[in-house]
This record gives structure tokens, sequence and C-alpha cells, in this order.
């Protein structure tokens, strides 16, 4: 498999864009997968009633998707140092999450990514990961 | 003690606040009261929690790495942990009724008592300091890290609180950590009323973009086009010659019979400029204009988004993007193409 090493990588570089289609099946599983059983991941008639417009992904799926974004890039030889999230709008079932995300800066090993997971009503997510990648063999 | 029940709510919850709420405000009694028990909250320090039910174990990181699309094979052929894992090992799942408590408990108890009842999450922010490894049990520490507040939102009054967990391996070595901030608020509006759907940072409705395209007879296709997401380009029903910007003769027949074609949304950068000034209204400076080559043959102008002005090159592959400038209008811009 693939795996960007430090040499591959300026500042400057843009990721590959990754859209997710929402469907109340990714809301669900990855809300059960991240062990995050309230109601409102799970069933939409709850989350109507407390005002949302249908379930919506959990914050700890926010991070997962985040994480896989820019590994699906950067590859298996990639570690994940940090991840700040910036949260914004819920991403509802039926919408569609946008990645995009660019290679900002480099301090000694580590690379920060700008990260930006948009749907339909605005910025769902934005943020910086910071990683490192494998020396160039 | 593990970390409180996840907010993972950024839909705002929508009870009215009770209409006997105490008077907040700056310097209010409630106010001193709120932030007299932060300090104490803030004061526990880090309580420790239980160690997770579940050690770090390959079937449920094999779900989560199917549930979230993830196919990054490092983990299981390492066996280790997805770090942006690190918050289910201790989650309380549905066992909630034997959930332990925290010093962030006590405090958004109070908050939700005295009419701030609204809860969004504006924050979350994770350091990974090594991989959590196959068979080990994590055990979280919570500590409550302070109250901001009160502050005028568009959601309404509310306080910003914060929390930090570390989650501690097998050798009682931080693994990673979290900071975690919410915002709890008194809405605005009474529950029969439709929630805000948008975060404290961009709770103002959308403000109308300031620049409609014009729509008419002859344009009207391209910009149903663009709402379901596709770029339509007119071409004459006679001779088959595409053409844009959409008009009512083809300029090689004359013929004024025409439909279009759905292009693939790829397309290369013919020319462009950066616009630095003067000031557009609705947008922020400076942005890029370009004129793109599809490869249908016929050239579009708009705008090049998702990468640093100076990147951007003659020949450059870009693909379609859609962005809603406002409620309402969505319009048509491009993105780098990775090849």
């Amino acid at each position: 498999m693939r795996t960007l090493t430090e040499d591959q990588v300026e500042i400057g570089s843009v990721l590959p864009e990754l859209s997710i289609d929402l469907t109340p099946t990714v809301v669900v599983s990855t809300a059960l997968a991240t062990m995050d059983f309230t109601p409102v991941h799970h069933d939409v008639g709850i989350a109507r009633a407390q005002g949302s417009k249908d379930i919506f992904l959990n914050i700890l799926t926010t991070m997962g998707l985040v994480e896989r974004y820019v590994t699906d890039w950067a590859g298996p030889g990639a570690v994940i140092r940090r991840i700040n999230v910036k949260l914004g709008v819920p991403a509802y079932a039926g919408d569609r999450l946008s990645f995009n995300g660019t290679i900002v800066s480099r301090e000694a090993a580590e690379f920060t990514v700008e990260v930006r997971g948009k749907v339909s009503l605005g910025d769902h997510a934005t943020g910086t990961i910071t990683l490192t990648f494998p020396e160039a063999s | 003690m593990t970390e409180p029940a996840p907010m993972t709510e950024p839909a705002p919850m929508t009870e009215p606040a009770p209409t006997t709420a105490p008077a907040a405000g700056p310097g209010s009694a409630l106010d001193r009261e709120l932030h007299e028990l932060a300090d104490k909250q803030v004061a526990l320090g880090e309580m420790r929690g239980s160690p997770s039910v579940n050690p770090v174990n390959e079937p449920m990181i094999r779900h989560w790495l199917d549930a979230m699309g993830d196919t990054n094979p490092a983990y299981l052929d390492q066996g280790v942990a997805p770090p942006a894992m690190i918050q289910v090992w201790t989650m309380p799942g549905l066992r909630r009724d034997v959930k332990e408590r925290s010093p962030v408990d006590d405090m958004i108890a109070r908050l939700t008592d005295t009419g701030f009842t609204g809860v969004v999450a504006t924050n979350c922010e994770q350091t990974y300091h090594r991989p959590a490894r196959l068979g080990e049990r994590l055990t979280p520490a919570t500590r409550f890290s302070g109250l901001v507040g009160p502050k005028q939102t568009a959601l309404g009054e509310g306080y910003f609180a914060t929390w930090n967990v570390t989650w501690y391996g097998d050798g009682d070595d931080p693994v990673a950590e979290m900071m975690f901030r919410i915002l709890k608020f008194r809405p605005r509006q009474r529950a029969s009323e439709k929630a805000p759907e948008k975060a404290p940072e961009r709770q103002e409705p959308k403000q109308p973009y300031p620049l409609r395209p014009a729509v008419n007879e002859d344009t009207a296709f391209f910009w149903e086009g663009v709402r379901k997401g596709e770029l339509r380009i007119q071409r004459c029903s006679d001779c088959g010659e595409l053409r844009h910007p959409p008009g009512p003769v083809c300029p090689s027949c004359r013929s004024a019979n025409r439909t279009h074609i759905v292009s693939s949304g790829e397309g290369v950068v013919y020319s462009y400029v950066v616009h630095h000034h003067p000031p557009v209204p609705g947008r922020e400076t400076p942005f890029v204009v370009a004129v793109v080559e599809l490869p249908e043959g016929v050239r579009i102008v708009g705008n090049i988004v998702d990468c640093p002005t100076d990147a951007v090159g003659i020949g450059m592959s870009l693909r379609a993007t859609y962005r809603a400038m406002d409620d309402e209008l969505i319009l048509p811009m491009w993105a780098p193409r990775e090849t």
C-alpha cells in the first residue's frame, strides 16, 4: 500500500477531496462503533423532537473521519499526533460531508494539515491534524 | 470516574429556559455562584475513573474501521488502536445508570438547573502521546478546567465550560489527552419554534450573498443543474455544437433549438487572475477567477477554491464543486483535482 514519505510532502500540498454520503446507515453504524448510544444519533423521532432536522453524526465519528481523511492520503506509514477540531453545523443524515485539506506548516518532523469538513449547511468541522511521515528510504 | 457523558449534540436542545430562571448577567448573584462552583470544581483537580471495561481489542477496532470506511492496515498490522478511537474505550455505553461522576457533572447540572439548558459542543482537541496497544485497559482521568461567561451568543446567553481528559495506559503513562469545550446556553426560542441549526460562532442567519446571477429562459437550465450538482453545457439540437455561456441562438448554425449535456465536471486552468483589490461585496480577497477549459470543448469562468492562490497555475487540473453562498444560491466553483 502506498505511503507518503517526508520528502514527498511539502507545505501547500493539497489533499484530494473526500466526500462521504451520510446515509442513515453511516450515521447509525458509526455512532454504535464509537459506543455512543445517545438517541439523537440513531432515533430520528427523538432527534426531531429535540429540534434537529434528522439524526446526525456524533463527535467521536467526526474525529474518526478527520483522521481517516488524512491517513487515506498519507498512507499507513503516517502517525497521527494531534487532532484539533472546531465544531460547526450538524452533519445530518441525508447530507454529504466533503473534506478538503492543505499542508500548512512543518515543525521538525511534524507536519500540520488544515482540514475542513463541509456539509450543505456550512462547515461541520474545521481544524488541524498534526502527523509525521516515514523518512525517505 | 469516567469522563462525563459525551456531549455529542451539535444541534442545540430546545427546552425553553424555566420562566423562574434567576437573573444571570456578569456580576449577578447567579454569575458569582456559577464561577464559585467552577473554581471549586477546578480545585478538585484530576479525578480518575475506573479502567475501561473492554481492553483495547481487535474486534472493536475492526468494527470501528469498518464503520468509518477506514482501510488503513497499519493499526491491526501493528496491534494498536487508531488514535482517534481513544474516547471509544471509555464510553459509558448503555450502562448509564452506573456512570461515575466527574468534576464536570456538577457544573453542568448546575448550569442546566439555572436555566442554561441548551448545549452545543464547540471544540474537541486530542493529542496522542503513543498508540494504545491491544490488550491494555485505559483509565480516564477528568479535570474541569474552567468556566468562561456569561457571553451573549447567537443561541442565547451562555457559559463555555472546558474540561480535559487524560487516558492512562497499563504502565500508568499518559496515552492520550483531550480538551473538550461546550457552550451551555439559555435558548432564546420556545420549543415550538424552529431550532437554530448552527454552532454559536456562526449562528447568524446566512447573509444573502449580494451578487446574484441573472437567471432567464436561456440560462435557467444551467442554474437548475447547479442546484443538482451538475455542470450543464448548452448544446445546439441541430448541429450539436456546445456553447457557453448559454444563449438563444447557435453561433455556428443559427438554430434556436437547444438542449444541454452534463459535463464531466473536470477542467483545466486556461487562464486566471488573483483578485486582491478592490473589495467585492460578499467575498474575501484575495480570490482566484479562472477561465476553465472543459474536456468537452468549451471554457467557463469560475472561482478556484480550496487552494492557496499562489498554487494556482495554467494547466492545473480542476474539478467542479458546488458552494452554498447563502440559503438559496449555490455557485459552481473549481477545486484542485489530484491526479
